[in-house]
């Protein structure tokens, strides 16, 4: 009984960290400019299918990792300034609009590229699994759970001690006034998005080993992603986390105990429940107040 | 901004004189179907466009309501032995329950907040209608009947005797699906014209003032946001009933997204623009075809491009450079009266 | 005058000038505070109706909070409002418009997306039939009471000097002409008490001789006027009584003359 609640409960946080990771980038790029950036999901297709092409071609696991990383680094800076910055003075409706139809252009590069097909990466460790009081605990489990939380306080290190890391919370709390202190906003702008994309592709390529990559895996686990980072009250970085935890739980929950069938509507259930009676998330009210 | 170009062009008779004007040149089961399918997107978007447009709130899981008429008149009649007529009311009424259950303590609140209610709301019925097979047909797919009113059956495979004429079951089915976009444009320009309307153009244009004359903002978004899931439902039901066979593509996060994009292509808060959204989206594809592979990156290139480089939509935007044009005429004519 | 029976139960206008009679306004101990810095604290006052009052005060003594607390836009943290007697504090705008209460916007809240008689019309909104069937199918009676309706929105943009603005887009308005717009558009409400917030703000001095006009105009009609102004001069012309307020407390309150020579009044204002 234990055990198997155990074996569900390693799955949950472990699915919970990866979503924690895109609701942390939805977090930043909201934050920075209120675009809910619906591309976020294709930087961990990018992240799992650009390490998994280049360890094809012979290069070395963690170089493969750090240039599928740099390429998603990259790619969101471009498409900030190719997509986003040339239209910000558009309804924020339409700036959403337009990282919908990036996500597809994504999508698509990536199916020419790549092809339709489902691939999984080798697990980073030797030994695939361990066994924790009667459960089994993938290794990889471990790496996503220490990668998550190594990046989360670095997050956590940037935004209080460096400077840019302060401009971006001073944006987000009131741009005129850090437009006021010097802050460059487009540039800070930029940067979320550079950021998000960089925890997008992390979560990529820590995940594919466990969770398969193909060019069409962004929607779902962008969608989730979304609805974790709106759980934890959307602009709050603890809530991401949080929310991104709670939801992998309630999901590993749902598919053991309820149905799995059903697995994938916890999420959306969640959010509906979380709308309906807590409007503005679990961590989200002072945010709300501020605005 | 108001366009006063179109608006001075009577369009609903230009609509229904292009509608004519399609089988008369494009007479052809390939392009009467496609135009079919287009006239009644169209009409589903022209609803949606009240509440994006008019409320400026946004639904991402319109397709789901789409999705729910088209399921509900295929289970009523198939399963249950309803006539298609009271079938596709009776989804509607559900879908309207719905929207208003949702929508009601949804819409007191500011922000973005409809949005991802009804994209949770949306998934959660895409999902629903893929696992409940006994009951839709699961991921297969379902049947559904011909329409037919009072006995008059009316199917794309029949021929009718209409004044002498045979007219193909097409022909017939686009007639049907003409006439409907005619009836949603007259009925959502009704609406915007009266002093409800005006109510909802007036949460766009300042919320605020709207409250301080009385308007009570967070009714009147509801009320827009059950009538445009309606559309949606009515629609749905009709092309479900056109194509004959339905599956849960129809309640797809995808499908909603294009939806939303025709209206914000088209132009946000302009019937005719997004009009012409749905014929360019639906069409899009169809010139893609030769590019095939590349056709997912190109559709997401064009979309983006659109709304870089014209953030308004595209009606919105060309006439607004109409109006550019001249100025004079336009500004002149106005104060004459 | 045209008034119309409607399900929508809309504001009975008075029978004899299609205007109802001034409303008065209390306000009680009222007091709203911004994360620690009280914006207004414990204000008392009481407005007669048919009168033009004022509140004045340098910037940043709480006249706009003391409105947005009035008018519903704000929840007050204590304190009373009453309407004709009856308490409204905490009460949305839209239900306050239904009882009277209209206002105008130190910055301009226009609809810059409808014309300048849409915006009039929109503030006969709770006096029309708002039937949804009628409006479906555009009902022969619906088309007559817009016409109606357009016509009234037009005497009335005439009437707060607007008349070079019948057909004009309000996005194409000067921002005298939108000021004057918001005005005609909160009268189409016939309030009983009437809120202008900084009216002559931006405004030349012809321009603010024409809105000294048209505000004792508006009282004449029995219309309770409130306004927060800057332009002492216009001030110290047409009210009957001035209030003013300093760090959101009230500083002293009488006649323009009394207020004039209020020593604690010429301390605040020379004193900065």
């Amino acid at each position: 009984m234990f055990a198997e609640f155990l074996q569900y409960l390693f799955s949950g946080v472990t699915t919970g960290a990866i979503y924690a990771l895109v609701a942390l980038g939805f977090t930043l790029v909201y934050n920075a400019s209120h675009v809910i950036n619906f591309a976020q999901g294709e930087f961990i297709m990018i992240g799992g299918m650009a390490t998994l092409s280049l360890l094809g071609m012979g290069v070395p696991m963690p170089l493969a990792i750090g240039l599928a990383i740099l390429l998603a680094a990259v790619l969101g800076a471009l498409l900030h300034q190719l997509a986003i910055a040339p239209a910000r003075q558009a309804d924020v409706v339409t700036l959403i609009i337009i990282t919908i139809g990036a996500s597809i252009f994504l999508r698509g590069l990536a199916q020419v590229i790549w092809g339709k097909e489902y691939h999984a990466l080798p697990s980073f460790s030797e030994q695939e699994s361990i066994e924790v009081m009667g459960a089994v605990m993938y290794t990889q489990s471990l790496w996503i759970l220490g990668v998550t939380t190594l990046l989360v306080l670095a997050l956590a290190l940037f935004f209080t001690r460096t400077l840019v890391g302060k401009a971006i919370l001073a944006t987000s709390m009131n741009r005129q006034a850090a437009r006021l202190m010097g802050v460059r906003i487009q540039f800070v702008v930029m940067l979320a998005f550079t950021l998000a994309a960089i925890l997008g592709a992390v979560a990529g390529a820590v995940a594919s080993p466990i969770t398969l990559t193909s060019y069409d895996i962004g929607i779902m686990l962008g969608l989730k992603g979304f609805v974790a980072a709106a759980i934890g009250g959307l602009g709050s970085g603890v809530g991401a986390v949080v929310g991104g935890l709670l939801l992998g739980i309630a999901e590993a929950m749902t598919a053991g105990y309820i149905s799995s069938d059903y697995k994938d509507a916890v999420a959306f259930l969640l959010i509906l429940v979380i709308l309906l009676f807590m409007p503005r998330g679990l961590f989200g009210s002072r945010v709300a107040e501020r605005v | 901004m108001r366009l006063s170009v179109p608006s001075k062009i009577p369009g609903l008779p230009v609509l229904a004189i292009v509608l004519l004007l399609v089988p008369i040149v494009l007479n052809d089961e390939f392009y009467l179907d496609i135009a079919t399918q287009v006239a009644l997107i169209a009409a589903t978007v022209v609803g949606l466009n009240l509440l994006v447009g008019y409320a400026g709130q946004v639904s991402l899981g319109h397709a789901a309501f789409f999705a729910l008429g088209a399921y509900g008149s295929a289970i009523l009649t198939g399963t249950y032995g309803w006539t298609p007529v009271p079938a596709l009311l009776c989804a509607a009424l559900l879908v309207a329950t719905l929207a208003w259950l949702v929508g009601r303590p949804i819409l007191r609140l500011k922000g973005h907040y409809l949005s991802m209610a009804t994209l949770g709301l949306g998934i959660i019925i895409a999902i629903i209608i893929n696992n409940e097979g006994w009951l839709t047909g699961g991921p297969d797919g379902i049947p559904v009947a011909p329409f037919s009113v009072m006995g008059f059956e009316l199917s794309i495979f029949d021929e009718y005797q209409v004044l002498g004429m045979t007219v193909s079951g097409a022909l017939a089915w686009y007639a049907l699906a003409g006439v409907l976009l005619l009836l949603a444009v007259w009925i959502a320009q009704n609406l915007i014209d009266s002093p409800i309307g005006r109510a909802l153009r007036a949460v766009r244009g300042s919320e605020v003032a709207a409250r301080v004359v009385g308007v009570d903002t967070s009714h009147y978004k509801l009320l827009i946001f059950v009538i445009s899931a309606v559309y949606a439902s009515l629609m749905g039901s009709f092309f479900a009933h056109y194509t004959g066979f339905i599956t849960p593509q129809l309640a797809t996060f995808e499908h909603s997204i294009e939806l939303i994009t025709i209206v914000v292509l088209g132009g946000m808060g302009s019937t005719y623009g997004v009009i012409i959204g749905a014929v360019l989206l639906l069409l899009l594809p169809q010139l893609l075809t030769d590019f095939h592979e590349y056709e997912m990156m190109m559709f997401g290139l064009i979309l983006m491009l659109t709304m870089i480089f014209m953030p308004r939509g595209l009606l919105p935007t060309l006439s607004g450079l109409l109006q550019r044009s001249w100025p004079r005429r336009v500004r002149s004519s106005g104060q004459e009266d | 005058m045209h008034a119309v029976p409607s399900q929508n139960d809309p504001v009975e206008p008075d029978e004899e000038k299609g205007r109802r009679a001034g409303a008065d306004l209390a306000v009680l101990s009222l007091s709203k505070a911004f994360g620690g810095v009280h914006a207004v604290e414990d204000l008392t006052f009481h407005i007669r109706a048919g009168a033009i009052h004022a509140v004045i005060g340098p910037n940043g003594a709480g006249k706009t909070t003391l409105f947005n607390l009035i008018t519903g836009l704000y929840q007050p943290d204590r304190g009373e409002v009453l309407l004709d007697g009856q308490p409204i504090q905490g009460m949305a705008p839209e239900r306050l418009a239904r009882r009277g209460m209209s206002r105008t916007f130190q910055n301009l809240q226009v609809c810059m997306n409808m014309s300048a008689v849409e915006n009039v019309m929109l503030g006969r909104h709770l006096h029309l039939k708002r039937n949804f069937l009628a409006a479906l199918l555009r009902w022969p009676s619906l088309r007559r009471s817009e016409q109606a309706c357009r016509e009234k929105a037009r005497e009335l943009l005439r009437f707060v000097g607007c008349e070079a603005y019948l057909e004009a887009e309000a996005s194409a308005m000067p921002y005298g002409a939108l000021k004057r717009l918001e005005i005609a558009r909160a009268l189409a409400t016939e309030p009983g008490i009437l809120l202008l917030d900084e009216p002559a703000a931006g405004l030349n001095s012809a321009e603010t001789a024409a809105l000294e006009r048209l505000v004792v105009r508006i009282a004449d009609q029995g219309v309770t006027v409130v306004l927060v102004e800057h332009d002492m001069k216009l001030v110290m012309a047409i009210s009957h009584q001035v209030l003013v307020l300093d760090y959101g407390r009230k500083l002293a309150e009488g006649t323009p003359e009394e207020v004039r020579h209020n020593p604690d009044v010429i301390a605040a204002y020379l004193g900065g």
